[in-house]
């Protein structure tokens, strides 16, 4: 509707002084991407353990070493986001249970604080415990991966993180990411099948994720102005539009093309150069999504 | 008690007054705004006028900046204004992004959000916000939403049909009302943002709370 009235108008804002643009920076795309992997390994761990118990056994570890690091370098970005960063126990003390944040933030510490235990219990080869403790951490790897998308979905006017979508997207990062990682991490302890199972997990969820993206970019304009005029920044040329056509091919069309190459040459080095491209991709993915809603008029 | 504002569009002539109270009371430091007024030209030359909207904090009956903040630092008081507790910030910026309204921002002195308040330490002490006192037209109208012989009340039961609010898609439910508007004025994707195309070119903003 606005279009019409601009074309009718000719209005042009000739003094506002605006609200600075960017308000969450990169700072936030290194959460998100970090915890994509995080929790994404664990998820990987889980099923591998289940279907593949001898080879993935040996994955324990480094496993639970690799989602310790990804969920600690999140939590350590969260924290340098904040403008006071020093009063980040507030959260706990004064926590507001309507809002994502704070809930994201207990849930965040206690999946931290089961990384740990998983660490622990992998380096005392209890394995047992280990494997009981895992499956409380998937569980809540779960809305770990999520609440980031109900954080998005409570910014009222940027229309583009949609809830539905953006939770679809989050579990989708995750289990791209995870199995990326768990590709890469796997080396010599997976055979061939594990790792075409962990190439058809990354080639999927590489699918699904590319076709929401689409869906939106085509369809989400014809829902709502506020979107239309989002996508406006991606589809009118510019950085943006570069970024953001650089992120697809790289993270979802290129590694889903070198999955099936690989699996039709039989070969491992297409495979982690899938899962490479795929993990750095979801970081520029990421970051075009978090700041194109943020460049968008709000007065 | 439900304290509300009501813009007289077809008063305000855009002077800036209310700004530069707001500013000078609330002493809201340099490149950043409790509440402007944005200009916006509509027309082709001769055939021009100038639109003035005063923007704030629209203190919403359903916040989303309260909704969203961690530690309650936004929350409700009883009179009805959204105001901010800035010892308990963490200036996580949350708020700056679930308000539709672009009317939060992080304060570069003490990094933490700010927004208009409706000089709520003014109302407390039975004063009328410091935009209201300095309006020269009384385009600004303050008062009691519940009480039906407040000044605003009167004025939303005269002028009825013309009450608008901004965004009123978003369930948001603002206390804050504006009388003589239209799309250009209320809708922000309804004008242009040309770059240059402004009449102070050279306009300072800071990086967003000073150390991003």
């Amino acid at each position: 509707m606005a279009h019409e009235i601009l074309a009718a108008t000719n209005a042009v804002v000739t003094l506002d002084v605006g609200i600075p643009g960017i308000v969450w920076p990169w700072l936030v795309t290194v959460n998100m991407w970090a915890k994509s992997i995080g929790t994404g390994a664990i998820f990987m761990l889980f099923i591998l353990l289940r279907m593949y118990p001898e080879q993935a056994g040996k994955l324990r570890l480094p496993t639970a070493l690799l989602a310790f690091v990804s969920i600690n370098i999140f939590l350590l970005f969260t924290l340098a986001d904040l403008h006071q960063p020093f009063r980040m126990w507030h959260i706990f003390v004064y926590s507001n249970w309507t809002s994502a944040i704070a809930i994201g933030s207990f849930m965040a510490s206690t999946f931290l604080g089961l990384l740990t235990l998983l660490a622990f219990f992998a380096y005392k080869k209890n394995y047992e415990t280990f494997d009981k403790v895992l499956l409380w951490t998937t569980i809540l790897a779960i809305p770990v991966t999520l609440y980031t998308a109900s954080l998005m979905a409570q910014c009222t006017a940027r229309e583009l993180w949609q809830m539905p979508a953006e939770s679809a997207q989050m579990i989708l990062a995750a289990l791209l990411a995870g199995s990326a990682a768990m590709i890469l991490l796997g080396g010599n302890s997976l055979n061939d099948e594990a790792k075409r199972t962990l190439g058809v997990i990354l080639g999927l969820s590489a699918l699904m994720a590319f076709i929401i993206y689409m869906s939106e970019y085509i369809f989400g304009p014809m829902k709502a102005e506020e979107i239309a005029a989002t996508i406006g920044y991606i589809k009118s040329g510019g950085e943006w539009s570069v970024a953001f056509w650089i992120g697809q091919w790289m993270t979802y069309i290129l590694p889903m093309l070198f999955i099936v190459l690989s699996r039709t040459s039989n070969s491992d080095s297409i495979l982690k150069l899938a899962a490479i491209l795929a993990l750095v991709g979801l970081a520029i993915v990421k970051h075009v999504w978090l700041v194109i809603p943020q460049l968008l008029p709000m007065s | 008690m439900q304290l509300g504002f009501l813009v007289d569009l077809r008063l305000c002539m855009g002077c800036k007054g209310c700004e530069i109270a707001c500013k000078v009371e609330n002493e809201v430091p340099l490149s950043t705004w409790r509440l402007r007024v944005k200009y916006v030209d509509v027309g082709t030359f001769p055939e021009t006028k100038r639109t003035f909207t005063p923007l704030r904090c629209n203190h919403c009956e359903n916040a989303p900046c309260e909704r969203i903040c961690p530690v309650s630092a936004l929350h409700y008081l009883e009179n009805g204004i959204v105001n901010i507790d800035k010892e308990r910030c963490i200036g996580c910026a949350g708020c700056v992004m679930a308000c539709p309204y672009g009317a939060i921002y992080i304060d570069p002195h003490t990094h933490t959000a700010d927004k208009c308040t409706y000089c709520a330490h003014r109302v407390a002490s039975s004063m009328m916000p410091a935009c209201v006192v300095a309006c020269p037209v009384q385009a600004n109208i303050f008062g009691d939403l519940e009480d039906p012989t407040s000044n605003i009340s009167k004025y939303i039961q005269v002028n009825q049909g013309g009450v608008q609010v901004r965004k009123p898609e978003k369930g948001t439910n603002p206390h804050h009302f504006y009388v003589g508007g239209g799309n250009v004025t209320l809708n922000p994707l309804a004008s242009e943002r040309v770059k240059g195309h402004s009449l102070f070119n050279n306009i300072t903003t800071l990086p967003v709370g000073g150390h991003h």
